[in-house]
């Protein structure tokens, strides 16, 4: 039943438009669809942002880990290595700060009313998007397959059961936050 | 149903709410919940539109081809729901420069376009270089123990900080 579901196309772009509803709505009620927020977060001010993303991580981890036992969902890690995933990171933090939103906060911003995020923000990316396919047929073969990551996940990697890293990692993001918590921040 | 016109939620109900919104996509769209990927479809379509059919032969297009699919509703469908939580809570309001960056440089909007403009380059390039951004990376790959987006989330970071503090505490 839901492999079907999963093949209806025109339904599929109804759940994802479903899906970021709820996400932007969750967005913007937490504030990070805020420039302020998301520079405060940067300059180690304000911890709206890493605790919104520390929960959601440990939420999802606990639900999707579970459904994936109960053979309701399957698991998809994106495939990495230092030369794309660190370097392309870094990068990003740079246009993070520069910019003061990401790919989905902004459209949460632009929604919110933020014009510069319209006018600037939303163009640069989709021009740096642009660019980059531009580049990757010459990035491909260099340094982006640099260090290439044999497993994709945690689990694979240290060949252990999947609940032996996320109960410590659930542990320890909760440990995290109540540290956060009791200083104040 | 005062919590609807709220203006703000605790950051925890908010990330708890995004968690419980994963499982649903996983379980229903089979998809992690990700942004950066629906702007390089766009940049294609846009470059479509001016070089026609040849675009679809690029490399990158051939991996992401350049068209409305689930995650790009997502982007279109988060707009909506931050337009909604802002128009319940009175907080709807069209503006161009945020109160930290008027502060230390000023009012005059062209100056912040320009600078968002350079950022969301920067941007839009790293995400798709890292194959990712804080949503994709950052909350669905964490979430899924991927040694990939643990390391992208990091850098996020380190990088985010650096310019941060570059931008505020010596430019600014």
């Amino acid at each position: 039943m839901l492999t079907r579901l999963h093949n209806s196309k025109k339904t599929q772009l109804f759940l994802g438009l479903g899906a970021g509803f709820g996400f932007g709505f969750l967005l913007e009620k937490g504030g990070v669809t805020r420039y302020d927020v998301i520079v405060g977060q940067l300059l180690l001010s304000d911890f709206t942002v890493l605790k919104i993303m520390l929960s959601a991580a440990a939420a999802g981890m606990l639900g999707v880990h579970l459904l994936r036992n109960l053979g309701l969902a399957q698991l998809h890690p994106k495939p990495g290595s230092w030369g794309s995933t660190a370097v392309g990171g870094l990068i990003f933090g740079l246009g993070f700060a520069t910019l003061g939103y990401c790919p989905g906060t902004i459209a949460g911003a632009v929604g919110q009313g933020w014009l510069d995020a319209l006018a600037g923000g939303l163009t640069g990316i989709i021009l740096g998007a642009g660019i980059f396919a531009s580049l990757y047929p010459r990035l491909k073969p260099g340094i982006l397959s640099k260090g290439e990551f044999k497993s994709r996940t945690y689990p694979e990697l240290l060949k252990i059961n999947p609940w032996a890293v996320v109960i410590p990692a659930v542990a320890i993001i909760a440990a995290f936050l109540v540290w956060l918590e009791s200083r104040g921040l | 149903m005062d919590w609807l016109t709220m203006g703000r939620w605790s950051p925890y109900a908010v990330g708890i709410g995004i968690g419980v919104l994963s499982w649903l996509t996983f379980v229903l769209s089979d998809k992690p919940i990700g942004c950066s990927a629906a702007f390089a479809r766009t940049s294609g379509m846009i470059e479509r539109l001016f070089r026609g059919n040849k675009v679809l032969e690029k490399p990158y297009f051939k991996e992401f081809a350049p068209r409305v699919d689930w995650e790009w509703m997502l982007v279109v469908g988060a707009i909506l729901g931050s337009f909604t939580s802002a128009k319940l809570s009175g907080q709807f309001k069209l503006d161009w420069v945020p109160s930290m960056w008027a502060a230390a440089f000023g009012p005059r909007p062209v100056t912040r376009v320009a600078v968002a403009l350079l950022g969301g380059v920067l941007l839009g390039f790293g995400s798709r270089w890292a194959g990712g951004c804080t949503s994709g990376h950052g909350i669905s790959g964490t979430l899924q123990l991927a040694v990939s987006s643990w390391l992208a989330a990091i850098c996020f970071f380190i990088g985010g900080i650096a310019a941060a503090f570059f931008i505020f505490r010596i430019l600014g």
